[in-house]
């Protein structure tokens, strides 16, 4: 179901189990479980949210529906290295949104994925608070402004070595 | 109880305490549009259409979950509630996919007929929506999420069936309903029960038609087609016709399917019969033998996948019958091809059945493909207007022999507890002799769950009859926890049994919320019964015949060859 294959390591089921146990039976469970969940594999794998609906009982429709509406869940791993563009208004009038498509089609990847190699993963954001160097995106933390698409590919070349 | 009076519109009202306004408006006969509220479906006031003026309450309040109080003075018809309605039309049209002239719901849809009655435009705010991808993969159903208005109609029913095959997911304004990921329907834990077809006021969801194929037999010159209808279809189709509901159109519906084109038409009342003959042979096998208990009957394709996804450990106590549609399909691919001479690749069998499972179950590897194409009640209706057939005024006539005669025990079939009192008739009769009780009140009813005790001959039965698929499951907890403990039970996958299958008319909420629908179809089917000069299967003189020139007896070799299947574990994804 998911394009990166699952790599889950057993000490990670276990800890996902342990937490299962300790929410199974209350109301409204699956949310502080998605949560243990996200820490511990870092996204919400398709295996995952297989369990977590078995476990505690409920529909994979219902786990995916809430892992879907909350923003603070993530279907994908995150890369090596984490690029977010801007899509507030500043930087989305200056052209943020040329900035994200060249960013996609250097990787190979829609916004909100990872790269198979999970060297890169990108995602939006909202306001910065950059506004005066819109447009704007940011890489590991490091922020990239006044950007045109064709300075994305030299930008990312330089993480694509390390 | 406490009662609360209000006025609505200046008509004064009195309710008891914790009724909604809805609930009062409903007595004053005034009427309240509603769109996201479903009685015995969904109640949560997502959608806004309902909102109305009442006193005490600081803006607009949505009808359909605010409770009344005393003294309250409610106004429905006020240019505020008017433009509010309007707006909230003209917002859910602005996303819709507005290709009403081909749309399965064209002038049966409730959007439409909101859009009407409020005189919504459908251009206000633009036309902003994306194709979205139609899921046509399942046998059963269709979805198609660019005319969805996002009720969750759909949700709340399948949630209520215990499956939750479809929910919403993502947010903003990329939220749809469906399967997780992108999954088709076709391969989730959907049981093709139709529950949320029947739920959704609009043409996001209908059945996987089978209306061309069947043209197509029928002006096949190589082809013979033969039609058999369900118990319940004479107690629904006139509905798709304005017949109020209730309505026994049994006569009507028979000729109309002669003047389809050169087809016979058989009543499938008669293997529901015969179903009854095996079923009731092997209960009483299994109780004489030891064999496994309780029995749970196995016509309903919508349950018994049910049970394949969730309890694979029940499949030995499912009966092994197949269910009546198949059984005719699999005589007259048999028996009457032989005694009429037809090459079995010629002969073209079309089931009209009330349930959009049945359509699953046709394609059934192990049950021998003898079914060509399964209609839903909806479907035959189109086909009938489509041939120009002026239904309402059509003489009535009767089914074709051989297959012609069936009991009043076959015909309630389509409703819950149905099944039971057919198979108790016969049980009776066996065990007890001419005299037996013809009649078993305790199963009938439309609600969830129903049990009773019954000593037939020397025999003490404990029964129970669940539909809805979450009344099912609690019986089944019940049974595998020790807690109850029956000799037969029968399921059907749709609360209230066929009557209120996936493949029925679509019923406006409007009434849906103000009958009780499996209540009025079902009393069709029992009036049917007492008018019917049989009662008992085992006294259907064409099963007799059926047994003296083909099958031998029930459960005999030649019958498990036939007339019995088997089920297999499934998983959920
Ligand atoms: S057909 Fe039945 S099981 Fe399938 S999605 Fe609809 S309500 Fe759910
Ligand atoms: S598919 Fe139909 S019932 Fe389901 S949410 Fe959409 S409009 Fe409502
Ligand atoms: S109850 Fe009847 S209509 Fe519903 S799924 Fe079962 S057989 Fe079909
Ligand atoms: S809010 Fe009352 S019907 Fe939708």
């Amino acid at each position: 179901m998911s394009q990166n294959p699952f790599e889950g390591t057993e000490g990670q089921m276990k800890d996902l189990l342990k937490s299962i146990k300790s929410h199974r039976g209350e109301a409204g469970a699956l949310m502080p479980v998605l949560h243990d969940a996200q820490n511990i594999y870092g996204y919400l794998p398709a295996e995952v949210q297989t369990v977590i609906a078995e476990e505690l009982n409920v529909p994979l429709a219902e786990v995916y529906g809430v892992a879907t509406f909350y923003s603070q869940f993530s279907l994908t791993p995150k890369g090596k290295h984490q690029i977010s563009v801007c899509l507030g208004t500043a930087c989305y009038v200056k052209g943020s949104d040329k900035i994200l498509e060249a960013i996609e089609k250097e990787l190979r990847i829609s916004c909100g994925e990872c790269t198979p190699d999970k060297k890169f993963s990108i995602e939006s954001c909202r306001c910065v608070g950059a506004c005066g160097l819109a447009p704007v995106m940011i890489i590991d933390g490091e922020v990239y402004g006044k950007l045109k698409p064709d300075d994305v590919a030299g930008i990312l070349d330089k993480y694509m070595k390390d | 109880m406490k009662i609360i009076n209000l006025k609505i519109n200046g008509i004064p009202v009195s309710v008891p305490e914790g009724s909604t306004i809805l609930q009062a408006a409903k007595l004053a006969n005034v009427r309240i549009p509603t769109l996201c509220y479903l009685k015995d479906v969904q109640c949560v006031g997502s959608c806004r259409l309902c909102l109305v003026e009442a006193t005490g309450a600081r803006g607009l309040v949505a009808a359909c979950v605010y409770p009344v109080s005393e003294g309250m003075e409610v106004r429905t018809n006020t240019p505020r509630v008017r433009k509010s309605r309007k707006t909230t039309i003209e917002l859910i049209l602005s996303t819709h996919k507005k290709k009403c002239l081909s749309c399965p719901r064209s002038m049966n849809c409730e959007l439409q007929k909101l859009a009407l009655e409020y005189n919504a435009e459908e251009d206000r705010f633009g036309t902003d929506h994306d194709i979205k991808p139609i899921d046509d993969l399942s046998p059963s159903v269709v979805r198609d999420n660019s005319k969805c208005v996002m009720c969750t109609r759909c949700v709340a029913a399948c949630a209520q069936q215990t499956i939750g095959a479809i929910g919403p997911k993502n947010r903003g304004y990329a939220k749809v309903i469906g399967s997780p990921y992108d999954v088709s329907l076709a391969y989730t834990p959907c049981v093709n029960c139709g529950q949320c077809v029947v739920a959704c006021p609009v043409g996001a969801l209908y059945e996987k038609s089978a209306i061309a194929d069947v043209w197509g037999a029928i002006v096949d010159p190589t082809k013979q087609v033969v039609f058999f209808t369900a118990p319940s279809i004479k107690a629904t189709i006139g509905e798709a016709f304005g017949l109020p509901v209730g309505t026994n159109a049994e006569g009507k519906m028979v000729t109309a399917i002669k003047q389809l084109g050169d087809v016979k038409c058989f009543n499938m009342d008669l293997t529901a019969d015969l179903t009854i003959m095996e079923e009731a042979t092997e209960l009483l096998g299994r109780i004489k033998n030891g064999g496994t208990l309780p029995m749970f009957t196995s016509c309903c394709p919508g349950w018994v996948k049910f049970a394949e996804h969730y309890y694979p450990e029940l499949i030995p106590s499912i009966s092994s019958c197949k269910s009546p549609q198949e059984m005719f399909s699999a005589v007259l691919k048999t028996y009457y091809c032989e005694k009429h001479g037809i090459d079995p690749k010629n002969l073209y069998v079309v089931s009209v059945i009330p349930c959009t499972a049945k359509k699953f179950e046709v394609a059934r590897e192990e049950l021998g493909g003898y079914t060509d194409a399964a209609l839903t009640t909806r479907e035959l209706a189109k086909m009938i207007k489509e041939a120009g057939i002026d239904f309402v005024n059509l003489e009535e006539s009767t089914y074709d022999t051989p297959f012609e005669t069936a009991s009043g025990a076959g015909a309630i079939f389509g409703a819950t507890g149905g099944v039971m009192e057919a198979a108790l008739r016969t049980a009776a009769y066996k065990l007890g002799g001419t005299g037996a009780p013809l009649e078993f009140k305790e199963v009938r009813g439309t609600q969830g769950v129903k049990e009773a005790e019954y000593t037939v001959g020397n025999a003490k039965l404990k029964v129970a009859v669940a539909s809805g698929l979450g009344n099912a499951r609690k019986v089944i907890e019940d049974i595998k926890s020790g807690k109850k403990d029956y000799a037969f039970v029968e399921i059907m996958a749709c609360p209230g049994g066929c009557i209120n299958g996936g493949g029925q008319p679509y019923v406006h909420d409007e009434v849906r919320n103000t009958i009780d629908l499996k209540a009025v179809r079902a009393q069709a089917l029992y009036d049917y019964d007492k008018e019917n000069a049989l009662r008992c299967s085992h006294e259907n003189p064409a099963v007799e015949t059926l047994y003296k020139e083909f099958l031998g007896e029930p459960n005999s070799h030649k019958a498990h060859k036939l007339l019995h299947t088997t089920y297999h574990k499934r998983d959920k994804y």
